[in-house]
This record gives C-alpha cells, sequence and structure tokens, in this order.
C-alpha cells in the first residue's frame, strides 16, 4: 500500500512539470506587460509539434538528439513569441485593459489552423526518451524514468529562473517593472525591449512545457485549449507573477488529480477548479501572489460614458426601424440569424454591464447564460411549464446563481475575480454535464418546442426583439441612473467612493446580480430558439466568445457590445464555409484589433477625433 | 493604414466568396446538406470526408441518381450542437437540401436529430453512437449508419465472457458515451457471465487523460482484466504509461474502437498485441467489393481508407440507393423507401430496419497484434449488426412512438 501512493504522488509531481513551466512563462509574462496571454496554450502547443519535428530528423533516437531537440524547439517557439510581441502587442500596449486578450485570442484561432495545415490531422505520438525509456521498481511498483527525469528537472528550472531573476541585471529590472512600470520608464529603461525580452522568455518556457511532455503525451491540435486554463489555474493559485507561487500551485494541483484519480475517479473533471475556488476565497492574491494596482499603469483613466448624441438616437431609431420591417424583407435564414444575433447582443450586453461599468472581467458568464436556459429547458422538459412561465423563470434561475457566485467574486478584483467567475461557470459547467439523470449530460435536453401562438418564425423573432431590447436599453437606463453612476464611481476610484459612503462592495453585487440576470433572459430565449439545450452553452468557449464579442465591440462604449455580437456572429458564419475559416478569423480579429483599438463601437469615435485632429492642423496652418 | 487595406481586402474575398459561390451551384441537382466536426475533430472527419467525396463522385460519374447529380454542401459545426442546429436551418432553408446527413458527436447527432423531428426533414446520421439516437429519443425522419454502442458492447462482450477473467477494471472518458458504453459492456457481460465483479472504474476526463495516475490506479485494483473506453491521444498516453508500468502484463485487455486504423495506427509499434477490440483491418478484407473500394480510394487519395472512410462512402451510397428507390426527393416518399432498404457496400449489404432506422452495418471484431512496427488485427471476424439488437419488443418499449 505505501508503495502504491509513493508511487501515485510521484506521478503527481511528475505531471506537475510541465503545468509548472507554461504557467511560469505565463506568470512571467503577465506581470511584467499585464497581458492576459490566451495564446500561452498555443505556444504550448507549437513547442509540442516542433519538438516532435525535430526530433524525427536531429539524431534521432539518441539521447543527445532528443535533449538538444527540446531546447531547440524552446528556443523557436521563444522567437515565435517575439515576433508576435513586436509585430502585435507592441502597437497595443496603450489599449485599453483586456484588449490585448482579445489579441491573443485571434493569435490562438490562426495557430490552431496553421498547425493543422502544417502537421496535418493525426495526433502524433511523442517519441519515448531515449536512455530513460523503461521503469524502475519502487517499493514494489513501477514508475517510469522520464517520469524521474520530470521531477528533478522542475526544480531546476525553478532554481535556473531565480538565478535569472537576483543575479543578473536584466532580472532586476523585470522584478522592478512588475512592481512599478513606469518609474523603470523614468529612470530611461527602454521599456521595448525589456517587453520583447521578457516575452522572449516566457514563449521559452512554454515552448519547453510543451516539449518536454512529448514522451508523456505527444502533440495534437486540442492541447492549446487543453492545456491554457490548467495554466491559468496554476498562476492565479500560485499568486500572478510569482514563480515560486506557480511552482507549488503546480505540485498542489498535480497531486491534487493524481490523487483524485485514486480515490474519487469521477472528480477528475471539476478538482482542478474547486481547488482555485477555496484557494482564491481564503486568500484573495494566490498563495504567494501580492495585492496589484487596480489598473495597469500607463493607460489613460476610462472615457467617461455620456448619454447618445442627438445624432447617435436617430442612428439608433433607423436601425431599430430596419429591424422591424426585416421579416418583410428578408429571407428565413437571414431571420434566423438575426434572432441569434439579437439573443446573443443582450448576453454581451449583460457581460458588458459587469465589465465596462462594473470594472469586474468575467470568465465565466456563461453560467448564468446557462443557468438561464437550463433553467427554462428543465421546467419545460420536466414540469411541462409552458413557455411564457419558462422564460420569465430563466432570469430568476440565473439571478440566484449569480447572488451566490458574485457574493464570493466581488471580494476579488482584476484577473483573480475573472479566475473565480471561471471556477463557479466550471464547476456549474460540471454539474450539468455529470447529472445526467436530470440534465442529461454531454446529450443535453431535446424536444423543446415553442408555444403554438410563437411557433411562427416571425412572431418569435419579435417576441426575441421585444424581450432583448427592453432588456438591453434597461440596463442603459441603469447605467445612467444614481445606480450606474455609484457602480462607476466603485470602479474609477474605490477609496473615494467608499469615503463619501457608497458601500462599493454591494453595488457591485447588484451589479452582478443585473448582468447574471440579463444573462439569463437571454438563455431562456436561446433554448426557445434552438429547440434543445446542450452543456457547451455553459462551457468556457462560450464564455470566451462573450467576452471576444465585448471586447471587440469596445469596452467603454455602450453600443460595442451590440456591434461586437453581430460582427463575430455574423462573419463565423459567413466564413465557415470555407476550410481555414479559423484562419480568416483569428486574422481579421487582428488586423481589426490594430487598426481599431477602441473596438468597433469606437470606430465613430476614432473617426471624429482623426477630423478635429485634421482641423485643429488646419486651423495651425492657416494661420 | 497597411492593416486597414488588408482587412478590406480580406472582407471583400470573404464576400466574394459567398457570391460566387451561390452562383456557382449549377441548376437541378440535388442537394444534400452535410455537417461534421471538421475543426474539432479532422483526424477522423478528413477521411470520412474522403469517404463521401469517393462515393459522390462514383454516383456523379454514373449519371446521378433520378437523373439528377448530386450535389454535396458540406459545412464544419465547430464541435458546437447549437451551431450544428444553425447550419442545419441554414441548409434547409437558403440551401434548399432535401436532406441532411453527417455529424460526429453524439449530442450533435441528437441536436440535429431533434431539429429533423422539428422541421420534417430526413436527417441519415453518419458516426455518432449514441443509443438514444434510434432508440430512446428516435424520431420518425432519423436513420443511423454506425453500429450503436450497445451493439458494439455487445460484440465485445462476447468476446470478453469466453476469457477466464472474473475481476474486471473499466476506463472511460467523463461523458455521455463513455457512461453508456461501460454501462452496456456491463450489462452484456453480466448477462453472459452473472459471476464477473467489476472491481474500479476510471473516469479520466476527454482528451486530458492524467495517464500515469490512471494507469497507477488501475494497478492498484488488481483485476484479472481492463474494459477500455478511451480513444484518440487519451488511447495513446493510457497505452504507453500502463506498457511501462506493467499494467497490461497477464490481463486481457477488451477495448472499444481501439482497432479502427485512425486510432490504431498513431501508436506505430507501441500498438498493444492481443487486446480485443473492434476496428476495421482494411488491408485483410478480401472480398471483390471491398477490394474495389480499397483500390478506388488509393487511386483517387493515395492513402488507404480509415474506418471513417467507409462510413462516409456508405453513408452516401446509402442515400442514393434511398433517393433512387423513392423516386422523388419527398420526404415522405424518402423515409418510406429507406425502411427497410438493403444497401450493398464494401463491408456487405446492410439494412436500414423499418422498426427503429437503425442500420444493421456491423463491425470487425479481432485481436490486435504488432506487424512490420505496425498495429494490424489479427483472427477477426465481421460481427453482423444484425445479430446484436434487442428484440423488436425491447425496441418498441424505448422508442417513443410517432
Amino acid at each position: 500500500m505505501t508503495g502504491q501512493i509513493v508511487v501515485q504522488f510521484l506521478t503527481g509531481l511528475a505531471s506537475a512539470a510541465s503545468l509548472f513551466l507554461i504557467a511560469a512563462g505565463l506568470s512571467i509574462i503577465f506581470g511584467v506587460t499585464r497581458i492576459v496571454n490566451f495564446a500561452h496554450g498555443s505556444l504550448y502547443m507549437l513547442g509540442a509539434f516542433i519538438a516532435y519535428s525535430l526530433t524525427q530528423r536531429l539524431a534521432a533516437g539518441t539521447a543527445y538528439g532528443f535533449w538538444i531537440s527540446v531546447l531547440l524547439a524552446a528556443f523557436v517557439v521563444a522567437l515565435i513569441g517575439v515576433v508576435i510581441e513586436i509585430l502585435m502587442l507592441r502597437r497595443i500596449y496603450r489599449a485599453p485593459e483586456l484588449f490585448q486578450l482579445l489579441a491573443t485570442f485571434g493569435v490562438v484561432l490562426v495557430v490552431q489552423d496553421a498547425a493543422l495545415w502544417i502537421w496535418g490531422p493525426v495526433d502524433l505520438m511523442g517519441p519515448r526518451a531515449p536512455g530513460l525509456d523503461s521503469a524502475v521498481d519502487i517499493l514494489g511498483q513501477r514508475l517510469p524514468e522520464y517520469d524521474i527525469a520530470l521531477i528533478v528537472i522542475s526544480p531546476v528550472v525553478l532554481g535556473l529562473l531565480w538565478l535569472l531573476f537576483h543575479r543578473t541585471r536584466w532580472g532586476i529590472l523585470v522584478r522592478a517593472a512588475t512592481q512599478d512600470r513606469e518609474m523603470v520608464g523614468a529612470l530611461g529603461r527602454n521599456q521595448a525591449w525589456l517587453f520583447t525580452s521578457v516575452f522572449f522568455v516566457g514563449a521559452f518556457l512554454a515552448g519547453l512545457g510543451g516539449a518536454i511532455q512529448l514522451p508523456k503525451g505527444g502533440a495534437d491540435l486540442l492541447i492549446d485549449l487543453n492545456v491554457i486554463a490548467a495554466a491559468f489555474v496554476v498562476v492565479v493559485v500560485g499568486g500572478m507573477g510569482s514563480i515560486t507561487g506557480a511552482f507549488l500551485a503546480a505540485i498542489l494541483i498535480g497531486e491534487l488529480q493524481a490523487f483524485a484519480v485514486l480515490v474519487l475517479p469521477e472528480s477528475t473533471l471539476v478538482i482542478m477548479f474547486l481547488a482555485m475556488a477555496v484557494v482564491l476565497v481564503v486568500r484573495p492574491w494566490g498563495l504567494l501572489g501580492r495585492p496589484m494596482g487596480e489598473h495597469a499603469p500607463g493607460q489613460a483613466a476610462e472615457p467617461l460614458l455620456r448619454p447618445a448624441t442627438p445624432r447617435a438616437r436617430l442612428a439608433w431609431a433607423a436601425l431599430i426601424g430596419l429591424l422591424l420591417v426585416l421579416p418583410l424583407i428578408a429571407e428565413d435564414f437571414t431571420l434566423t440569424l438575426t434572432i441569434e444575433i439579437v439573443i446573443l447582443a443582450l448576453f454581451a450586453a449583460s457581460l458588458h454591464f459587469i465589465m465596462g461599468p462594473g470594472g469586474m472581467v468575467s470568465f465565466g458568464h456563461a453560467a448564468y447564460f446557462g443557468l438561464g436556459a437550463y433553467g427554462a429547458a428543465l421546467l419545460a422538459t420536466t414540469l411541462n411549464t409552458p413557455m411564457e412561465l419558462a422564460l420569465l423563470a430563466a432570469p430568476v434561475v440565473a439571478g440566484l446563481g449569480a447572488l451566490v457566485f458574485g457574493w464570493f467574486c466581488v471580494r476579488l478584483s482584476g484577473v483573480y475575480l475573472a479566475m473565480l467567475t471561471l471556477a463557479f461557470a466550471q464547476i456549474a459547467w460540471s454539474v450539468v454535464f455529470q447529472w445526467y439523470e436530470f440534465t442529461g449530460g454531454e446529450d443535453g435536453l431535446l424536444g423543446i418546442r415553442r408555444t403554438p401562438w410563437a411557433d411562427d418564425r416571425i412572431v418569435f423573432y419579435y417576441l426575441v426583439l421585444a424581450a432583448c431590447g427592453v432588456a438591453i436599453y434597461a440596463m442603459r437606463r441603469m447605467i445612467f441612473a444614481p445606480f450606474g453612476y455609484a457602480v462607476r464611481a466603485g470602479r474609477d476610484s474605490r477609496l473615494r467612493a467608499d469615503a463619501i459612503g457608497i458601500d462599493c462592495r454591494r453595488f457591485d453585487w447588484m451589479a452582478f446580480l443585473v448582468a447574471g440576470a440579463m444573462a439569463g433572459i437571454a438563455g431562456g430565449l436561446y433554448v426557445y430558439s434552438k429547440g434543445s439545450v446542450f452543456p457547451d452553452e455553459m462551457s468556457i468557449p462560450r464564455s470566451v466568445d462573450g467576452l471576444v464579442m465585448v471586447l471587440l465591440g469596445g469596452v467603454q462604449t455602450l453600443s460595442g457590445p451590440i456591434f461586437g455580437a453581430a460582427g463575430f456572429t455574423w462573419l463565423q458564419d459567413e466564413i465557415s464555409r470555407l476550410e481555414y475559416w479559423r484562419f480568416i478569423l483569428g486574422g481579421t480579429i487582428i488586423g481589426l484589433v490594430l487598426a481599431f483599438p477602441q473596438g468597433l463601437g469606437g470606430i465613430w469615435r476614432q473617426i471624429e477625433a482623426l477630423i478635429r485632429r485634421r482641423r485643429a492642423t488646419g486651423i495651425e496652418a492657416g494661420r | 493604414m497597411t492593416t486597414r487595406r488588408v482587412f478590406l481586402a480580406a472582407a471583400a474575398a470573404v464576400l466574394a466568396a459567398s457570391v460566387f459561390g451561390a452562383a456557382a451551384r449549377a441548376e437541378e441537382t440535388i442537394r444534400i446538406g452535410e455537417i461534421n466536426s471538421y475543426t474539432r475533430l479532422p483526424a477522423f472527419t478528413q477521411p470520412y470526408r474522403n469517404g463521401w467525396e469517393l462515393a459522390v463522385e462514383e454516383i456523379n460519374t454514373a449519371g446521378g441518381v433520378l437523373g439528377r447529380k448530386i450535389e454535396v454542401i458540406s459545412r464544419d459545426d465547430n464541435g458546437k450542437p447549437t451551431d450544428a442546429v444553425k447550419i442545419a436551418e441554414e441548409l434547409v432553408s437558403r440551401d434548399g437540401v432535401v436532406m441532411l446527413a453527417g455529424t460526429f458527436f453524439s449530442h450533435i447527432g441528437l441536436a440535429v436529430a431533434d431539429f429533423a423531428q422539428q422541421k420534417e426533414v430526413m436527417f441519415v446520421a453518419a458516426e455518432p453512437l449514441s443509443d438514444a439516437l434510434t432508440w430512446a429519443k428516435g424520431n420518425r425522419y432519423t436513420f443511423r449508419l454506425r453500429p450503436n454502442t450497445t451493439m458494439q458492447a455487445a460484440m465485445l462482450a462476447e468476446e470478453a465472457a469466453k476469457l477466464p477473467a472474473r475481476r474486471w477494471a473499466t476506463i472511460a472518458p467523463n461523458y455521455k458515451y463513455g457512461q453508456d458504453a461501460v454501462a452496456a459492456f456491463k450489462a452484456e457481460l453480466l448477462k453472459r457471465n452473472p459471476d464477473v465483479e467489476f472491481v474500479a472504474e476510471q473516469w479520466p476526463p476527454l482528451f486530458k487523460i492524467d495517464a500515469g495516475a490512471e494507469a497507477q490506479a488501475l494497478a492498484n485494483a488488481d483485476p484479472e482484466a481492463i474494459y477500455n473506453v478511451t480513444f484518440g491521444g487519451d488511447l495513446a498516453k493510457f497505452v504507453r504509461e500502463g506498457k511501462l508500468r506493467g499494467l497490461f502484463e497477464g490481463r486481457e485487455v477488451v477495448s472499444l474502437l481501439s482497432g479502427e486504423p485512425e486510432y490504431l495506427d498513431a501508436l506505430k509499434d507501441e500498438a498493444p498485441a492481443g487486446w480485443i477490440v473492434t476496428g476495421y483491418p482494411w488491408y485483410a478484407i478480401d472480398t471483390p467489393e471491398h477490394r474495389v473500394f480499397v483500390n478506388a480510394y488509393r487511386a483517387k487519395f493515395n492513402d488507404y481508407p480509415r474506418l471513417g472512410s467507409v462510413v462516409g462512402y456508405n453513408t452516401f451510397k446509402a442515400i442514393a440507393a434511398i433517393i433512387a428507390k423513392a423516386g422523388s426527393t419527398d420526404t415522405d416518399k424518402m423515409i418510406a423507401a429507406a425502411e427497410g432498404i438493403t444497401v450493398e457496400s464494401p463491408t456487405g449489404p446492410f439494412i436500414f430496419r423499418a422498426i427503429d432506422h437503425q442500420a444493421t452495418m456491423g463491425a470487425y471484431v479481432g485481436r490486435t497484434a504488432l506487424k512490420d512496427g505496425k498495429g494490424i488485427m489479427v483472427d477477426w471476424f465481421y460481427a453482423d449488426g444484425a445479430d446484436y439488437m434487442p428484440s423488436e419488443e425491447e425496441i418498441r418499449q424505448m422508442r417513443p412512438s410517432n
């Protein structure tokens, strides 16, 4: 028995190794540049693929060739990271917070299709490490030799990183920049190259993580998304920016998973997120993290939100008029697509409600969309509730969820808050996913039909338009009501808002509740538009879609999420006929990010500013 | 400025593509809408696409059906059921397809089947394995080609029951398909050998297996035999870790789908030997109709067929047969024609049964072996799907009457 436990423990340590490498890279990049790098998983995947190709060519089958390949792959990935930084991220450091996240999401899509194109669709099984391809006997159990190598490698890397950060001039600069970026700049350091070099190191570690796990796994096209959530969990549990924290957290998560497999095999889906939720509730900055400033340095304060100008009102009226007559002029499918866009616009607007005015980023907003959807669907399938009642119940169910989850989340801030929302969303998802008897699990709930009067596509279209229109307008009114001003005060200056007697946390909590309930309305309508519901509606990709819509539209404008939802949904529908459509979608997102750092909704504002500048220079020239 | 121009060019290209796409559609073709997870699971769906492309080419070269050519409008569902439903809607209302086909994942198959029932469109499901598709949640408009989870599990259980092993352990991906596959195998094995016991169950998350820990946990339970449902990358990792840790030494392994080239070939020289599997030994099936298929496939794609290729091929051959028999593309007539139709295929004839719309296409069952650094199937036989279905009485009880 002891032998079994010891070997299980060592196995957990081994799987912690590549987790630590990717998390350390992510943590370093975030610490200095404050970029939430979604593409870090893609770098890891590239590391695996490149190392695979190299091991096939460089002195294949020799230990020397294997380890050179691993290091070389990490180096190539580091160069790719540098290219991404110089060509893309460097241009948008001054864009609103989290906008860089959108750019990195574009990179994820591009890399997915590029990898498919270069390496083909078949899973590649990693080569075994020459010289380390058998097992050793430990207390009567067998442990692969390569596991031992991994157990040794990760503390060695930790030690090297410690030396790099504490014994070199570069490391001291990086630590200084992590604490106060502007001061480092004021002292005359070239920040651009500091950032580039940090990206080099971070990408190198991601590539190394991907390469080094080859003998345990291999290279396939799904590992980027599979690993990125785990990497974020490790970084956040350890504390953003803390390498030692990432090391401890990787071991914690690795061991938890290893023993959960032994004790409670069904818990494999959720154990990691449960652990993160517990850690964040107890330690809001992770195990070894330190509190951070509310905003990344070097960024302009958020501009004021202003009520619409007369011209904008006119434009809105025209848009609504067009939507009202759409059934007369459009074909059936255009109407179906518009229904989906309008519903997703409400979903995106509800996310924007907490992200923009509330300043609370959510990585798990799909939870409330899904709770609304499942609330309505379960009422319809188990109790035969009519559509009208089920639709009314959807925001209640979602609102209750938001009330509970929000109570914990508003106690945190920044990325920690975002990751706690993700943890709750994953917990809710795994309940729906695994409670087969009640929710149907993966197979979902089917056969949810509309009440006869709303069965017609056109009638349902008007129902959706009315419900979503009223909901979006209500949120807009709230933002310009005292409630909204209080929420925004809490976002912009917590101390001052507290000082004049605003209970910021309570207002945040209420904003969370509103956003959740609104997402629930969208979820309920979505179920009746499709006739079925699946756990995917609560999963990470749905949350990411929401984020992309909001960021694409522009966090700083109220109309942003609506344009973001419309643009993203329409574009995806149009191009998904093409074979490498993810490449085009990703490229388009990157292009938009570079061209319009204010988002789609901010285009008009950007043009206005341009005209004003032209005029100003014109006056100067004429003087 | 340049980036903006690039973006405009890209947008123009997208628009142009959609406009020309519409214009290029020939008149007078019979349009079939095809939906599958091309970006989510390319390893399985690309050979599948090759398969149906070959079938459609053969059908059209021979003059098409009802004197018209078959035109397939194929779309990627992105691995999401709601996307699949949206695309199905677009295919039916905008592209005017007469029938839907395809899908890989069970939940996506179920979503499209539900849509088919709602909109009264015929749907021929190709890959999805969920029992529910033709039984508990079956409907009048949905037909399915491949043998479902219970049928395949029963084929394996029959072989497993001949083993002396009494203590069994299972490992399956942690989602509905894995759960169903384990439950079905347990039931079928207990039916044949009431004295077996199941001593451990492992549920790794799909495509995220922690193989070392899972293999170790199975070894700790010390079973006499193991039933495996993991596939793809999970299977490769599980095999490697299990071998290193001596998990398979002195133990029988019964493994669902692992003999399919899609999964077995990825293992290369590490393919396990002696496992009892379902799969597709394309290199050894020596019937005239199969030889013709393999030769045509190799000539067209310069590659050997996978199981997905056969599934894609058979699906569209079946569709053509159904339309030809119906003499029309009217949904009711096609359904009437499909019920009980016999379709000739490279893997032998199969019937779409009238009672549940399940095809009797079977699967190949055999043992794995290593040959020339590659996994193959030996001592295999073709298990006809018809022999592994519940009685008509049982089906009538499971299937909603509509």
